[in-house]
């Protein structure tokens, strides 16, 4: 058996102190006014680029640092640490919008849409989701019409992370008929006339992160923005879900082990009937169920992340593993917000943010029922 | 710019520190590194020096057992090129005189404009290592500094320490050692790509052997102990304010003996 410490090695360990410390300096003593405010500063995208956290695993060739899934792992997690899911969501965005241009675009489009975005100078965002339908990507609506040189792009989007302040957004639009090979991928730079942001959604979690809902009128798309192929969107798409899952069970274990040691701390603070909480068995066994779901989570995720690395596919097991982290994770902070008793319903109290930006995991990327119907089709 | 750079790995000053059950130590299991603070300035300060003269080589020095090298590595991801561990199951919980002959042995080895040292570690605090270091290699040497400049012609350095209330701005010949006092600066992270990068730089190890000592320790450390536990703070109640006043200060001044 490995134990959890065997994937992670001297540059990972470094890491996780470089980012630890952007954290502990950068985010964490502004967090609750970011949450407050709605968004954090533009900043920070530019003080994580310049120490390169942006471009974990991107090529070097286009600014990045070529890395292994496990220094991934180590920027998730400690970004996570900083308590607010929002921060985590919004300065990583790129890690959904970037995916696609890096799998289907020509070296002209990486050269100009990857660079700035890993300098921390532009933003980028992800355009799928729309008020429509959400997982059903075969079905999206927004149409792109050739026109000469141009694409005219007609329809909405929704939910979009970043969506408010992205410069660049990888759209995903139909060119063609019904279906999903009617679907492509544009790069859409949202100073494009007919680009507007409609509205900034408020959300239950995640405030620190702004989210839009995106309208397009006539917008005129230079045609050299088309990802690969007309038809070619749906696998660009497709291709990343794997890593968004292995992100989304990665923040869900964090944010479950934070929600457990705030517990911890409480419990042998806090008195109740003339002693500590943790004096009490039913506190105590409380803390060691939600401890076990934590461990058995993570070296879960540790594994399939391991097996990812090694080039496997892990489709099944990803979103087995979405499943359980995110469903743990509500349960954890449940719980931690239980032992909190009231204090844990007041908005300074850490577990009741955490509680809030759980609530996000099983939904987004694919909600547990889409993970769990292609779970279904590959096993049964 | 040639610039030496002594650095301890220390435990983590956010680690609570347990001493061990026979009272000969510290537990050791869990405890996370890093690198010592007031080192880390040295290694920030020197980096800066070289990129002042554009040219130069930050050279990192360091004993302590295998783990050290993730502290040395972490110098050379923050831009340092290359590195000296000194590993020696000799050197391991020794005293700071032979610490001090062990780096200034391995300083005679190599070549150098400045050395660096952090003016004490976090861990035992001694703050001996240095001066002692500056007198082995009969070096001039100034403490607590908290501002480095060097001439453009690299004879001599203007120094600012921190004195009590203030500061004072000396001048010293190089090659020297200088002792890093918080504020020198404010140390750069160690980028991803720095420590993509610093996989590759070398890391020289050295034993006791290799430098020609055999170290003979001047002091012995016979027992480490807890502060004792805070107790329970006691309460006056029931009493007129004035009265509680009046029994509050007799109690700090006859029995806390604080005022």
């Amino acid at each position: 058996m490995q134990s959890s410490l065997d994937y992670f090695g001297e540059t990972h360990h470094i890491l996780r102190q470089t980012v630890a410390r952007f954290v502990e300096r950068e985010v964490k003593p502004f967090v609750d006014e970011w949450e407050e405010a709605g968004e954090f500063p533009r900043e920070l995208y530019r003080k994580a680029g310049e120490i390169g956290l942006l471009g974990v695993n991107y090529p070097e060739e286009y600014g990045g640092s070529p890395a292994d899934i496990f220094h991934e792992v180590v920027l998730t997690e400690e970004l996570t640490r900083s308590g607010s899911g929002g921060v985590s969501a919004g300065l990583m965005s790129l890690s959904i919008a970037l995916p696609p241009i890096l799998a289907l675009g020509t070296p002209e489009q990486k050269e100009r849409f990857i660079p700035p975005v890993l300098r921390g100078e532009k933003v980028a965002a992800l355009g799928i989701t729309e008020p429509g339908g959400g997982s059903d990507v075969a079905n999206l609506r927004t149409r792109a019409v050739r026109d000469g040189d141009h694409y005219v792009v007609n329809g909405s989007k929704t939910m979009i992370t970043s969506g408010t302040r992205a410069d660049q957004v990888t759209l995903a639009v139909r060119t063609g008929g019904p279906g999903h090979r009617g679907i492509s991928l544009l790069v859409v730079e949202t100073d494009t006339p007919g680009f507007s942001v409609s509205k900034k959604l408020r959300k239950m979690g995640w405030w620190a992160s702004d989210t839009a809902e995106l309208s397009f009128e006539d917008m005129r798309v230079p045609a050299e923005n088309l990802l690969g192929e007309e038809g070619a969107g749906f696998y660009g798409i497709m291709n990343n879900f794997q890593k968004e899952r292995l992100y989304l069970a990665l923040m869900a274990n964090t944010t479950a082990a934070l929600a457990l040691e705030e517990s911890i701390k409480y419990a042998r603070l806090r008195e109740a009937f003339g002693k500590a909480l943790m004096g009490f068995q039913v506190t105590r066994h409380k803390l060691v169920d939600m401890a076990t779901l934590v461990e058995v989570s993570r070296e879960f995720t540790y594994r399939i992340a391991a097996k990812i690395q090694a080039g496997e596919n892990m489709v099944k097991e990803i979103s087995m593993a979405k499943i359980f982290a995110t469903d743990i994770c509500d349960r954890v902070c449940h719980a931690a917000v239980q032992i909190h008793g009231g204090y844990g319903y007041m908005r300074e109290c850490l577990v009741e943010r955490l509680y809030r930006d759980s609530r996000i995991l099983s939904i987004g990327g694919g909600t547990s029922e889409i993970m769990k119907e292609i779970i279904s089709k590959m096993m049964l | 710019m040639k610039s030496l750079v002594c650095l301890k790995q220390v435990p983590d000053t956010e680690t609570q520190i347990k001493v061990n059950p026979d009272g000969t130590g510290i537990v050791t299991e869990g405890i996370k590194y890093v690198i010592n603070p007031y080192d880390e300035f040295s290694v920030e300060e020197a980096l800066r020096l070289k990129e002042k003269f554009k040219a130069g080589e930050v050279l990192i020095l360091s004993i302590g057992p295998d783990r050290a090298t993730e502290a040395i590595r972490t110098a050379l991801a923050m831009g340092a090129d290359k590195g000296i561990h000194i590993s020696d199951e000799s050197l391991n919980n020794s005293d700071p005189f032979v610490i001090a002959q062990a780096l200034a042995a391995a300083a005679a080895q190599t070549e150098y404009d400045i050395i660096f040292c952090g003016h004490r570690a976090i861990d035992d605090d001694f703050g001996e290592a240095g001066a002692m270091l500056a007198e082995l290699l009969k070096l001039p040497q100034v403490t607590l500094v908290t501002k480095v400049d060097i001439a453009d012609d690299k004879t001599k350095a203007i120094v600012e320490r921190d004195v009590e209330g203030g500061k004072e701005t000396v001048e010293v010949p190089l090659p020297c050692v200088l002792t890093s006092q918080k504020g020198l600066n404010e140390p750069r992270y160690a980028s991803l790509p720095g420590i993509m990068k610093a996989k590759k730089k070398p890391i020289d190890k050295k034993t006791a052997a290799d430098l020609g000592i055999s170290p003979e320790p001047k002091l012995r450390s016979n027992a480490y102990s807890m502060p004792p536990e805070r107790t329970a703070g006691k309460k006056f109640e029931g009493m007129e304010p004035p009265d509680v006043a009046k029994a509050v200060v007799q109690a700090l001044r006859n029995e806390a003996k604080v005022i």
